[in-house]
């Protein structure tokens, strides 16, 4: 049995920190190029942040800033970006998920466009990971009700 | 016995695998070569590991990102109750 309580020092803590691990999360999306990092990893960070306003917080005021249906459109929305960009690669007419072909839509030669098209597949993979890591901890710590009540 | 046994058989056989790290062993002289040493001018991605994560094997990522997808939608599926279920 947890009970629920407000605690100032964590609330305050946590009120500072998540913005900062937003930040850094959307860091190690962006920077998957250059140094260890990528997608998933960074994904995890962004939907740790949101887990950690539910267990500071509680459910209600996290749901205020980001709510279910948000999450669910994100969900489908990131594997979406991922897909699209291999079907637009089709239809420029080469295989699916070769990058370099976006060169004819994209003012940039046909190497440089294709960290760009990995960088689009990253947030991509980004945001599904981001949005999945807070829909599973939601169903699992609240037993599907979502709402706030002691476990 | 069967237990011992396999394990037997098992152990003998890793006797023939290549040492660890070995640079001529067949894993390391098909494709990763050319990963290693193209990654920059093929990708203009330094980082070798995203490139052929998201690049050389993009496909493969694609059903890793929809088997997270399946996960959560399972989730929601499966646990997700509202107030008017009358199942419940």
């Amino acid at each position: 049995m947890i009970r629920l309580y407000d605690d100032l020092i964590i609330q305050t803590v946590c009120r500072i920190m998540i913005p900062l691990i937003q930040l850094f999360a959307f860091y190690v999306i962006a920077h998957g190029h250059y140094s260890p990092g990528g997608g998933f990893q960074g994904g995890c960070i962004l939907g740790a942040s949101f887990i950690l306003m539910v267990i500071a917080y509680d459910i209600n005021w996290m749901k205020r800033r980001f709510s279910e249906k948000k999450n669910i459109l994100l969900i489908a929305l990131g594997v979406l970006i991922y897909a699209l960009v291999g079907v637009l690669c089709i239809l420029l007419g080469a295989e699916y998920l070769n990058y370099g072909i976006l060169h004819k839509i994209i003012p940039t030669d046909s190497v440089k466009v294709r960290a760009l098209g990995t960088l689009i597949i990253e947030i991509g993979v980004g945001i599904t990971v981001m949005a999945v890591m807070v829909s599973i901890f939601l169903n699992l710590t609240t037993l599907g009700k979502h709402e706030k009540g002691e476990v | 016995m069967i237990v011992i046994l396999t394990g037997a058989v098992l152990i003998y056989s890793t006797l023939d695998m290549p040492d660890w790290g070995d640079p001529n062993s067949p894993a390391s002289l098909h494709v990763s070569p050319r990963y290693i040493e193209k990654t920059i001018e093929e990708t203009a991605t330094p980082n070798a590991v995203t490139s052929v994560l998201a690049d050389y094997r993009g496909y493969d990522t694609l059903g890793e990102t929809t088997v997270i997808f399946t996960a959560a939608v399972v989730c929601i599926l499966l646990l997700r109750r509202f107030e008017d279920d009358k199942t419940l």
